[in-house]
């Protein structure tokens, strides 16, 4: 007779089997039972965070800056519905998590019991596919297909609700056993046909442009690896979304920089006048495309994607390549060394006028701002931070707003894996969570959470959890004391009318840092700046740097909403004479 | 669009809508009915008319039929969002005007008028396979099996032959021919 074990057991007998080492958690009433087991599982640490979305965005920290699932574990009811956001947000970012719930006893659901909800109701919108455990014999087989749906395909979320009453119950374990096929979904539905005909168009093309995006890193290490020789053997200009950047490196001469609403001017520009667009896991969101009816107007668009359904969502594309970018990579790759022999060299005349105009689309300076001797500019802030950790493997996290754009202009990402940031959800407060899930799976390496002083408030309790496992992250804030993004979108469209956006009443973040038990540091001017960024690099511990900047610097370029990609807003030094108020709002 | 005070952009142009009939496989279980409507209102979707039922006990498939309209685009999203459910099998989309497709939808037609009323009501539905189902000395069941636009069309008309009740399904499809859809 084999062993039987109970369903607290099981789950941690599958998280071992999936080579599960940390998760991070919360606990309470419904999941007593499984936090009972933790004891017995010495390979698998369980992190205690503040607050149920902090798991969330820490187990979105691991997985990105690792490539592995991110698991939590939390109970019922609110615990259940604090995860949502970071579930969210994982969904939009297509990063692998695997979240597992509590629940009331099965005889309890549906009677409104305390602390209960419909966690499989509420998550199935923000989940790839979710289960309720309803017998214990389904439980390993449940638990190990939750794994196999966070990381096949175009990785997700997903969520095992599983009622305490079955994690008491007893049963035999099943293993691992990995399915071939996954109920008819394949994922590499591309064909030779469509390769030839990528090159075909590559060796065409003019004024040609690659697109890339979060799916490259998504793809793993070698995807990244890829592309650079892709991108080498072509010759051709490459852009990259929020989500993609390290996938190529940013100081390379072919890079042009992010691209979309805070783009570079020559990326935009680029897109605009392309003749053939190759988009390589990106989706062409709306912060990319800018207005759709004159997105890249004459170009031929090639769409690279694991996901069918990314295809002729938003833009119509002329060749569809449905597959996993890693493979779609090789085979191109295998393809244009046959037939086409050193490419780059014998196509170089034929996109020199094309690399000539990018040039001059350069030579614009996009990202330049006034500098200033006395407050400190966010953008220099964050070309000090970059100028000073950049021999180091450093990996960045941040909030959303103003300083996530600046990070993303300025700070020179050179490999996949590290630079995490809400994109698609845009949520404030996932840094320092993230974060904490980073120097976790990396505990030896510089991790920094670039943030604002308004996003960093709304997850704050996280710094607890990084001084409780001695974590010494650093929380670089760019503190103008606004909802800076707010601000400025009031600035721009709603004639400075600045409604709620000014955070009165800020807490003094030096002693907040002592008061968690971590190290605060303030930089008030930029001469002072270098000193104090080097003295946190060289604290063991976690640090809360408090850098006042200063309050009325703007993110540009951009591209106004509704605007198509060629007509952007330049900063300060170009906006002299187009200075956007009172006739000029209309612009926006 | 030259005061739009929006930080997303403004709608694009608007395409025709055509009525589709999607047929999906789906296992049967928990929840599955959910995630495919959820699915549906979640991406603003239209749904006219739904028919689900087991068709495949052995199984355990479900097929669910869905009325909706949408331009060609949206369609093909909907197909595809479709494809990405775990429990969903295979996914058909056929047009409404497709003459190799047959569509029905069933209605039941309660009847409450004297006897000659009654008879003219039955008479009224001759064309559509009507069957008595029950029968007292002032009322009546009738079903009949049609297309969407003749059940709407008949329910209005009958009203003047006592037609207290109706309850209808949604459409279900099957391709003609020998052909089976994989």
């Amino acid at each position: 007779m084999p062993k039987l074990y109970s369903g607290a057991e099981i789950v941690f007998k599958c998280l071992e089997d999936q080579g599960v080492s940390h998760i991070f958690g919360y606990p309470g009433g419904a999941v007593l039972p499984i936090y009972d087991e933790l004891k017995n599982f010495n390979s698998i640490k369980h992190i205690l965070v503040r607050h149920e979305q902090g798991a969330g965005h820490a187990a979105e920290g691991y997985a990105r800056s690792t490539g592995k699932p991110g698991v939590l574990l939390v109970t019922s009811g609110p615990g259940a519905t604090n995860a949502v956001t970071a579930l969210t947000d994982a969904y939009m970012d297509s990063i692998p998590l695997v979240c597992i719930t509590g629940q009331v006893p099965t005889h309890l659901i549906g009677t409104d019991a305390f602390q209960e909800c419909d966690t499989t109701g509420i998550t199935r919108p923000c989940t790839k596919h979710n289960w309720l455990v309803k017998d214990i014999s389904d439980l390993s087989e449940i638990m190990h297909k939750a794994f196999e749906v966070a990381t096949t395909g175009r990785p997700g979320p997903v969520l095992v609700d599983i009622p305490k009453d079955i994690q008491f119950q007893k049963t035999k374990y099943k293993n691992y056993r990995k399915v071939k096929k996954f109920n008819g979904k394949s994922h590499d539905n591309f064909s030779q046909k469509n390769i030839d005909e990528l090159i075909k168009l590559i060796s065409k093309a003019k004024k040609p442009i690659f697109y890339t995006g979060g799916g490259v890193i998504n793809s793993g290490p070698k995807a990244s690896e890829l592309l650079r020789e892709l991108v080498y053997a072509t010759g051709f200009p490459i852009t990259s979304t929020l989500q993609g950047l390290g996938c190529f490196p940013a100081d390379d001469n072919q890079f042009l920089g992010m691209l979309g609403m805070h783009g570079t001017y020559e990326a935009n520009n680029a897109m605009y006048s392309c003749d053939l667009m190759i988009n390589i896991g990106a989706r062409f969101d709306d912060r990319i495309t800018g207005k759709i009816d004159e997105f890249s107007p004459k170009s031929k668009k090639v769409h690279i994607d694991i996901d069918p359904s990314s295809i002729n969502k938003n833009v119509k594309v002329d060749l569809p390549i449905v597959g996993d970018i890693k493979s779609v990579l090789t085979s191109a790759l295998k393809t244009l060394k046959k037939s086409k022999k050193n490419f780059s060299k014998s196509n170089k005349h034929q996109i020199s006028n094309w690399w000539e105009k990018i040039q001059k689309w350069r030579s614009k300076h996009s990202l330049d701002y006034i500098g200033s001797e006395e407050t400190i500019k966010p953008q220099y802030a964050i070309e000090r931070l970059y100028e000073l950790t950049k021999d180091k493997d450093t990996y960045i996290t941040t909030e959303v707003g103003q300083h996530q754009m600046w990070a993303a202009q300025h700070y020179k990402f050179n490999k996949p894996n590290r630079w995490m940031t809400s994109g698609g959800l845009g949520t404030m407060g996932y840094g320092l969570p993230a974060a904490v899930g980073v120097q976790i799976a990396h505990p030896k390496k510089l991790v920094v959470d670039i943030a604002g002083e308004a996003s960093v408030l709304m997850t704050m309790q996280e710094m607890s959890t990084a001084v409780q496992y001695n974590l010494p992250i650093k929380i670089f804030i760019l503190n103008n004391e606004y909802m800076g993004m707010v601000r400025q979108w009031q600035e721009l469209l709603h004639d400075k009318n600045y409604s709620e956006s000014y955070t009165a009443a800020l807490p003094d973040f030096v002693k907040m840092a002592e008061a968690y038990g971590c190290v605060g540091i303030r930089a008030k001017t930029p001469e002072e700046l270098d000193d104090k960024i080097i003295e946190m690099l060289n604290t063991d511990r976690p640090v809360i740097f408090d850098c006042l900047v200063d309050k009325q610097e703007n993110c540009f370029p951009m591209i106004p909403s509704g605007k198509p990609h060629n007509q952007m807003l330049l900063g300060p030094k170009d906006q002299k004479d187009k200075k956007i108020t009172g006739k000029g709002r209309t612009l926006v | 669009m030259a005061n739009s005070k929006s930080a997303y952009s403004i709608a694009g142009k608007k395409q025709k809508n055509d009525t589709h009939i999607i047929v999906v496989w789906v296992d049967n279980e928990a929840g599955v009915l959910a995630r495919v409507v959820g699915l549906f209102s979640g991406r603003g979707y239209n749904i006219e008319s739904l028919a689900v039922a087991e068709v495949d006990q052995k199984e355990n498939i479900s097929r669910i039929t869905i009325v909706t309209t949408g331009t060609p685009q949206v369609i093909d999203q909907i197909k595809l969002q479709l494809k990405k459910l775990v429990p969903v099998h295979k996914v058909a989309d056929f047009k409404r005007e497709d003459k190799n497709v047959i569509f029905k939808e069933m209605a039941l037609f309660k009847f409450v008028a004297n006897n000659e009323k009654l008879l003219k009501a039955f008479k009224a539905c001759k064309n559509y396979n009507p069957v008595v189902l029950d029968k007292t000395k002032k009322s009546k069941v009738i079903q009949i099996t049609a297309l969407r636009r003749e059940i709407d069309k008949m329910s209005k008309n009958l009203t003047k032959f006592g037609l207290v009740s109706v309850s209808r399904t949604g459409a279900v499809a099957m391709t003609r021919g020998s052909d089976v859809f994989k």
